[in-house]
């Protein structure tokens, strides 16, 4: 059966091959598909297709495969065949036979067979039995084996192999030959060999016993040396014995250290101490950085804005917060405004180091160099007073950073005093602390309230107000904990209201906000946003309000003092140079607003003008950028100093009038009271209330004003000096000095401003050259060049993305097999409805065939019978 | 019936009784005429001291009189004198009659006089009662309608009621606002109108001219509070209407209305008035009293007086002369020229900046003016910004580049390429008043280039926008005139998302140290 369809295979194989060519070279079966382009080096599948052939393909196809299933449709017996792994192509003929053998064997263990114990199968290993493997008991070590395996005596090869060389069969030949002569001459090839294998026999068994011999010998050797090894470690404990421990505990050593370096911390690079210059050469860097971003946000370049918020750092600071209770001991705090004194005595020592410290700052009064982990150093060095305090004294809690306005007079002063601090006595020390005992504690809650915040600086001194400011920020420290971040935004506005309460209460208590300056400046670098926005909405109060006054009356009164010294503390805390800032720009129009709709009405009026002058000043000192309020309100100002108003010429700019019942302000009631006029700063109280006894006072305060407004000219006139519209800016200040105010009725310093102002006017040029557009780039022209593009991938679609492409190719894919399987599924149910209608007309023809048949046979049957029947008649 | 004698007696009061039933008096005097000499009480109660009682008295009186006029009951016709009443020859119903019509102009006459009380309750319930007498008299009235001209309105009464309400001692412009329900009556107005010239001439007279403030601030209050109807067809609400002959009365007339209203005005504005009340007459003029006069024309003598005064108070005249030239075809020489001198520093700071750059913009929106004029402004202006407030500048930078948007010949104001290597001075001449001889087409608006270091960044941007050629479209300038420094102001402090607050990178130790300090060279804390 084997042979037969192998032939038939062949022969099938041969005759398609045949026809397969025929095919192909059968015009009236190739189709050519036409192409459209010839592409050189392109080789295409589909140039000639075959209709003919694939469709009989397709049809033999279906015809084994959807015929079938047609066929079976509606039957639901199966021959099943189950032949193990009959079907399973991936199975290996052996292993085929093998699981069927398996399974045969199985089938013979059935219930027959259990009580058949003598049916025994023997194990084999390669033709051995493997019982009889089991039985060698060899406990003899390997090395052993080896050493007695190397020695293969001839008779063991020769009965083994077969006897090797000719020479040695000979021999043994010859040994036969002699045996079978002399004892017994027929030796069967079975008698050999069992001689054989009682002789190996032998031998291993004498083997054996010498092994346990030599074992016995060795253990008996190995005791006779224990019994010597004490006497022998007492002589040479270095000897060669103690070499063999040694040796094997030094790579153990090793490996330890090995591991040891290896989780050992590595040792990080740092950085080298950096000496004097390069700390300033640093420092400078840092700051022309920051000057050239202060001047780019002055330019009022807009991309980029300074996001980079700088976070204030001192030289010091350990990055990591601030831990007050390194020894976890109690201190004393304040709880509902009252601290707890019961605590006092522990905390005794700390309190002493602490307000001595103290003292000592304020007895020096001066900026020191420190930084904000200060306190913090001190609270940790509180434990040993002793050796810390006399350094650390003095760099207490003044300032923030070094201060570069730092006079070096002042700092001589500081070191002397230090030397001094360095020898007071012991007793004076005790004194010190003594005094300071009732001091204040070291942690503060954070107020939650404003009313809270005045509470717990209320009844103390300026100093000790910072000191509870600066203590409440430390100990609130954003990296302490979660809320304190909201809790110190919330100081800074507390702290700026408070302010503003000091400056309004009467007498101002200035030197208090002079005290929390540097501590709302910490507060105001750490929280740039929550600082500004509290200013921001101090300022826009304050203009609604005065807005809602000029709509009203037309003019307004004069900002209280508090206003003028928020529009200060902005100054220090926000830089008023940017092109746009959002709290300095609505400061200085407030500023621009109070000068043009705040009427002047007396020598206060004046003086707040003046502040506000000054404050204008400042604000555009850096910029120089030109604010007309501030020369309308100096020209102003001027002019009310002015004896004959009468005289004209003069321009005077809202809020000041040509003339009125206040024009007269800065007129001397004596011209004699020139002479005994000194120079003095003008209080800043002065813009609240002020009282001036005496005429001359008066006349003392007047001259003031007017050595400032003369000064603050002086110092527009360098400001705008490049303006192009100098000298018609200062016109009227130039004529009001030259003709009005004439220089020989005031003061010899006041003369010299006066002519120094009139210089800077008069020097200024006058001739500007036209204006005209700037220069615009030329627009290019168009080109006519074609563009060239490098094209890398024809056919390709180009500029899209990876996975564009790539969504594009399954796109494209889904489609075709999309088409492909509707054209199959047609072709399926055409093939169907072929089987169909040809089976249909095949059961109708065999039905006609019957039919026929039958009738043939019935006519058959009648033309017999009517035979039959003309028969009879005859 | 003893009147006299009852007074009197009345007189002394029984003041205890003060919570007396003014409803069950004016009850019984209206149910029986024995009770009339009742009368007496309500009108000792009517002068009380007390403001309450005086009040409820004039509540009763008003009923009293009210019900009495409609019933007729009160003497119609020449009244005789009380005393030749009793004497003379009438029947009692007569004598009734007279007597409540002396009682009922005694307390017409009392009410006058609490016009100038010093609450304002008791005024406004004094007027309120006389005006309802009048609105009762024009019903029925208390003359003899004889002859064939005559329409009935109670003219003495609302004469008397103007004449006390325009107090020359009291400002009564609560009062007047009050008064200001009956002006809306078409025939109320027309008689307040012509009484009020009356009463104005005849004071003016007596002062001979000079500023008398109360009562002309008295009496432009209530000129102000007369609505003029604009359509013959508005005039139907009439508090007394006429039977016959209504289309013959003047008081339904649109016209003699205008009329009316006109020569209030010009008989007003005759007399000189103070600063502050020419400011608030100029104010309204334009559209609460031009439109409704007969004949604006009428005006020009008192609006180019005003225009000549300078300052504020020509500003706001131009708009009154805006709407003569504009609309009645007032020729007005050098206009512009007045215009021009008109702006002086001030005009950046004054309240009225608003409605004046409103008006100087359409002035000036004219194509057809000559260059020099343009430029002359253009100049002029650009000039004055440097004194301005920014609220100011953020209006006058788009004013002027609207200027020269409009006539291009002034574009050499900003871009001369011709001369640029060459130095020159400023060859403006700001004194000069005529803006033909200032040379300003011949300068440049270097102020403009010195506002771009102005120190509010917006102004900075505007003024920037000279450096290169300007679009053609015109900016809008109406949305910037009435900014003000708060609206400004919230630009910045609005909260968005992206701002930052950059921080002053040097360290602040003390309030008046640092690096340029200047407040700490002239003032110590203390």
């Amino acid at each position: 059966m084997g042979k037969a369809p192998k032939k038939k295979n062949l022969a099938d194989k041969v005759r398609k091959a045949k026809a397969a060519t025929e095919i192909k070279n059968n015009p009236f079966e190739v189709k050519i598909n036409r192409k459209k382009f010839d592409v050189l080096g392109r080789k295409s599948k589909h140039d000639v297709g075959l209709p003919g052939v694939s469709r009989s393909k397709a049809i033999l196809k279906r015809k084994e495969t959807l015929l079938k299933e047609y066929k079976q449709k509606n039957k639901s017996n199966k021959f099943i065949d189950r032949r193990l792994g009959e079907y399973d192509a991936k199975m290996a003929p052996e292993d085929k036979i093998l699981q069927r053998f398996a399974i045969e064997r199985q089938r013979a263990h059935g219930k027959r067979d259990v009580y058949n114990l003598n049916e025994e199968e023997e194990l084999t290993h390669y033709g051995q039995s493997l019982a009889e493997i089991e039985k060698f008991n060899d406990t003899v070590g390997s090395d052993d084996e080896s050493e007695e395996k190397g020695l293969l005596s001839a008779e063991l090869t020769a009965s083994h192999f077969g006897g090797g060389g000719g020479l040695l069969r000979k021999k043994t030949s010859g040994g036969d030959q002699e045996d079978e002569q002399g004892g017994q001459k027929i030796k069967s090839r079975q008698e050999l060999i069992e001689e054989l294998i009682q002789k190996s026999k032998q031998e291993k068994r004498e083997r054996q016993v010498q092994k346990e011999e030599a074992q016995e010998l060795t253990e008996k050797l190995d005791q006779d040396w224990k019994s010597i090894q004490a006497l022998m470690v007492k002589k040479t404990p270095k000897a060669e014995n103690v070499d063999k421990p040694e040796e094997k505990a030094k790579p153990e050593e090793y490996d330890m250290m090995v591991r040891e370096l290896g989780f050992e911390m590595k040792a990080q690079p740092s950085e080298k101490m950096k000496s004097p210059e390069e700390l300033a050469k640093e420092e400078k860097e840092k700051l022309q950085k920051l000057e050239a971003d202060r001047l780019r946000r002055m330019m009022g370049d807009e991309g980029g804005d300074g996001v980079q918020s700088q976070v204030h750092m001192s030289a010091d600071d350990l990055n990591d917060g601030f831990v007050l209770d390194k020894h976890d001991k109690k201190t004393l705090a304040y709880q509902d405004g009252k601290w707890n004194i019961e605590e006092e005595t522990e905390d005794d020592k700390e309190e002493e180091g602490e307000s001595e410290k103290e003292e000592g700052s304020e007895a020096e009064g001066e900026n020191e160099e420190d930084d904000d982990d200060d306190d913090e150093d001190d609270v940790e060095e509180e434990g040993e007073e002793g050796s810390g305090e006399d350094e650390d004294g003095h760099s207490d809690l003044e300032s923030e950073q070094e201060s570069e306005n730092e006079e070096n007079d002042e700092e001589e002063e500081a070191s002397s005093s230090r030397q001094q601090q360095q020898t007071l006595s012991r007793e004076e020390l005790k004194a010190r602390q003594e005094a300071a005992k009732a001091e204040l504690p070291y942690t503060f809650a954070a107020p939650e309230s404003y009313e809270d915040l005045k509470d717990l600086l209320h009844g103390h001194t300026p100093d000790n107000q910072r000191l509870i400011v600066a203590r409440t920020q430390k100990c609130n420290h954003p990296s302490l904990a979660a809320g304190n971040k909201l809790k110190l935004q919330k100081l800074v506005g507390f702290l700026m209201e408070y302010m503003g309460e000091l400056a309004t209460r009467s007498p101002p208590e200035l030197g208090t906000i002079d005290k929390l300056i540097p501590e709302l400046y910490a507060l105001c670098q750490m929280f740039p946003e929550a600082a500004g926005k509290s200013m921001q909405s101090i300022l826009g109060d304050a203009a609604h309000s005065m807005e809602e006054a000029v709509e009203v009356k037309g003019h307004a009164a004069f900002p209280t003092l508090d206003m003028l010294v928020y529009l200060k503390v902005t100054a220090l805390l926000f830089p008023t140079s940017d092109f746009r800032h959002p709290v300095t720009t609505p400061a200085l129009l407030f500023i621009s607003l109070t000068l043009t709709k705040c009427l002047v009405r007396s020598l206060q009026d004046l003086t707040s003008g003046l502040v506000l002058c000054c404050l204008a000043v400042e604000y555009v000192s850096l910029s120089k950028r030109f604010l007309p309020e501030l020369i309308n309100f100096l020209s102003g100002t001027l002019h009310l100093a002015v004896q004959d108003k009468a005289s004209a010429g003069c321009m005077v700019v809202p809020p000041f009038r040509l003339s009125g019942k206040y024009s007269d302000l800065l007129v001397l009631s004596n011209s004699e009271s020139c002479s005994s006029w000194r120079k003095e700063n003008l209080p800043l109280s002065a813009t609240q209330q002020l009282e001036l006894k005496s005429d001359l006072n008066k006349d003392h305060y007047r001259l003031n004003c007017l050595s400032t407004c003369l000064d603050l000219v002086k110092r527009c006139c360098l400001l705008y000096k490049d303006l192009t519209s100098f000298t018609h800016i200062f016109q009227p200040i130039r004529t009001l000095l030259s003709k009005h105010l004439s220089s020989h009725m005031l003061p010899s310093p006041l003369q010299e401003l006066h002519s120094e102002i009139l210089e800077a006017i008069s020097s200024a040029s006058v001739t500007h050259t036209r204006l005209v557009f700037e220069k615009k780039k030329p627009i290019p022209l168009k080109l006519f060049t074609p563009k060239i593009v490098e094209v890398l991938d024809y056919g390709k679609k180009r500029g899209s993305t990876r996975e564009e492409r790539e969504k594009e190719r399954l796109k494209h894919k889904y489609k075709k097999e999309f088409k492909g399987a509707l054209r199959e599924i047609r072709k399926d149910s055409r093939f169907l409805a072929r089987e169909k209608l040809s089976e249909v007309m095949n059961r109708d023809a065999e039905r006609k065939r019957k039919v026929k048949e039958l009738l043939g046979s019935l006519a058959t049957q009648e033309g017999e019978w009517k035979a039959l029947k003309r028969k009879k008649r005859k | 019936m003893a009147p006299a004698k009852k007074r009197n007696v009345s007189s002394k009061a029984n003041a205890k009784t003060i919570k007396i039933d003014f409803e069950g008096i004016v009850e019984r005097i209206l149910k029986s005429r024995k009770h009339a000499n009742d009368v007496f009480d309500v009108l000792e109660f009517l002068q009380s001291e007390k403001e309450k009682d005086v009040i409820c008295a004039v509540d009763a009186c008003c009923k009293l009189f009210c019900t009495l006029l409609k019933r007729k009951d009160l003497f119609i016709g020449k009244l005789p004198g009380e005393d030749e009443a009793i004497k003379g020859e009438h029947s009692p119903d007569e004598k009734y009659k007279i007597f409540m019509r002396h009682r009922y102009n005694n307390c017409v006459e009392i009410l006058l006089e609490h016009l100038h009380h010093e609450t304002h309750e008791v005024k406004e319930s004094a007027l309120c009662c006389l005006m309802k007498f009048a609105a009762e008299q024009g019903l029925h009235p208390l003359e003899d309608l004889d002859w064939s001209e005559y329409f009935s309105f109670p003219r003495e009464l609302i004469q008397a009621v103007v004449h006390n309400i325009l107090s020359q001692s009291l400002d009564n412009s609560l009062l007047i606002s009050r008064f200001q329900e009956f002006l809306e009556m078409d025939d109320v107005r027309y008689y307040v109108m012509s009484f009020i010239r009356d009463n104005v001439a005849t004071v003016m007279n007596k002062s001979k001219g000079a500023v008398l403030p109360v009562y002309q601030s008295n009496v432009f209050t209530l000129m102000l509070n007369i609505n003029m109807p604009s359509q013959e067809s508005e005039l139907t609400n009439f508090m007394v209407k006429q039977e016959t002959k209504h289309e013959d009365w003047k008081a339904a007339k649109l016209h003699d209305h205008k009329r009316a209203f006109e020569k209030m005005w010009l008989g007003f504005l005759k007399y000189k008035l103070p600063n502050s009340m020419y400011k608030k007459i100029l104010v309204v003029l334009h559209d609460s009293i031009l439109p409704h006069m007969s004949k604006p024309t009428l005006m020009i003598d008192f609006l180019t007086a005003a225009y000549d005064v300078g300052g504020a108070i020509s500003l706001l005249a131009l708009n009154g002369l805006f709407v003569l030239i504009h609309q009645h075809n007032l020729d007005y020489p050098d206009f512009y020229k007045k215009l021009y001198n008109l702006l002086e520093p001030s005009v950046f700071h004054v309240k009225y900046k608003a409605r004046f750059f409103h008006l100087a913009n359409l002035f000036l929106s004219s194509s057809h003016l000559p260059v020099y004029l343009v430029a002359a402004f253009a100049k002029r202006l650009a000039r004055l910004a440097l004194t301005a407030p920014p609220t100011a500048l953020l209006m006058v930078l788009p004013f002027i580049y609207n200027l020269i948007r409009r006539h291009p010949s002034c574009r050499v104001l900003i871009h001369k390429p011709s001369s640029e290597d060459e130095l020159l001075e400023d060859p403006y001449v700001m004194e000069e008043v005529d803006p033909a001889l200032c040379h300003a087409l011949e300068s440049s608006l270097w102020e403009i280039k010195t506002l771009q270091k102005h120190y509010h960044p917006d102004v900075a941007k505007a003024a920037m926008l000279i450096n290169t050629p300007m679009t053609e479209q015109e900016d809008d300038i109406s949305e910037v005139l009435e900014i003000t420094s708060y609206e400004l102001m919230e630009r910045d402090l609005k909260p968005t998302e992206s701002k930052s607050f950059p921080l002053e990178f040097e360290t602040a130790a003390h309030l008046l140290e640092g690096r340029g300090e200047v407040l700490g060279r002239h003032f110590c804390l203390a």
